[in-house]
């Protein structure tokens, strides 16, 4: 897998079908499929219980502004990915263009992804710094994996936001 | 009585039956305030720093180890409406982040 930039867009080519699969699965990863714990974190407190006023309006003003705001970033990523579903050959490689005005979007729905598995499935401080944890043979390892793949994406997309790449075309 | 000797006496004896402070001044003490959490890469916390709060990249940079290592970092103080509007935008970048009144 190859990722720079190239007119405009954040390019990642010779995405293999398994990479190919993980990026269409961001979506559907963002979802807290009403687990609590999903929940708790995407939509955390936003001061003690001791302001329990102050909590209540929060949720019943800004948490809805809050679920758009995601909802909207995702939708954006997943009218990107629709490049991954138009492949005629299911098996190739391929070529994913992300347009630079959609970054702040993509990193949102892969931070959204990230918080969610990582709360789904509990992962430890240590879980999430060994980069080099294999095989994978569960759920458990395949989302943790995921996390850290969702990871170099907004590396990638954060450090070509800050100061520029410039690819073999540029 | 003149009202120069109203004056002087007044002041003589000064008692205080009401203290009044402006708005600002009681909403003062608030703090926002970032939590640690072992999924938000460090590069993107910083730059979100930077986004919310306007700071230099070596002042976020600082905030963001602090949260790192001491588990919380008081990112901004002052009145409680732009407190409160700090913390909407960091969760709307999904950081832990909590209004608190000073102590």
């Amino acid at each position: 897998m190859e990722v720079f930039r190239n007119n405009g867009t954040l390019e990642i080519s010779e995405i293999d079908p398994f990479l190919a699969e993980l990026l269409r699965q961001v979506p559907a990863s963002t979802r807290s499929e009403a687990v609590p714990a999903v929940e708790q974190r995407l939509f955390s407190a936003p001061a003690s219980p001791n302001e329990k006023e102050f909590c209540e309006e929060w949720k019943l003003y800004v948490e809805p502004d809050l679920r758009q705001l995601f909802q909207t970033a995702t939708e954006t990523v997943e009218g990107d990915l629709q490049q991954l579903c138009e492949h005629e050959k299911p098996f190739a490689n391929c070529t994913l263009r992300i347009p630079l005005a959609h970054s702040e979007a993509w990193l949102n729905s892969l931070n959204q992804a990230r918080i969610a598995l990582a709360a789904k499935y509990d992962f430890t401080e240590a879980e999430l710094s060994d980069h080099y944890r294999s095989p994978i043979g569960s759920r458990r390892d395949l989302s943790l994996f995921q996390v850290n793949f969702y990871g170099f994406l907004q590396e990638f997309i954060l450090r070509e936001m800050e100061c520029g790449g410039t690819s073999p075309n540029e | 009585m003149s009202a120069s000797f109203l004056i002087s006496g007044a002041l003589a004896n000064p008692s205080i039956t009401e203290e009044t402070k402006s708005k600002e001044a009681l909403d003062l003490p608030w703090q926002v305030i970032v939590h640690n959490d072992p999924v938000n890469l460090m590069s993107y916390v910083t730059m979100t720093f930077q986004k919310v709060f306007g700071y230099p990249r070596e002042k976020c940079e600082m905030h963001m180890l602090e949260v790192h290592r001491q588990g919380r970092s008081i990112l901004w103080s002052g009145v409680r409406e732009r407190a409160e509007l700090f913390v909407q935008q960091l969760h709307g970048y999904l950081l832990l982040a909590t209004i608190e009144r000073s102590n």
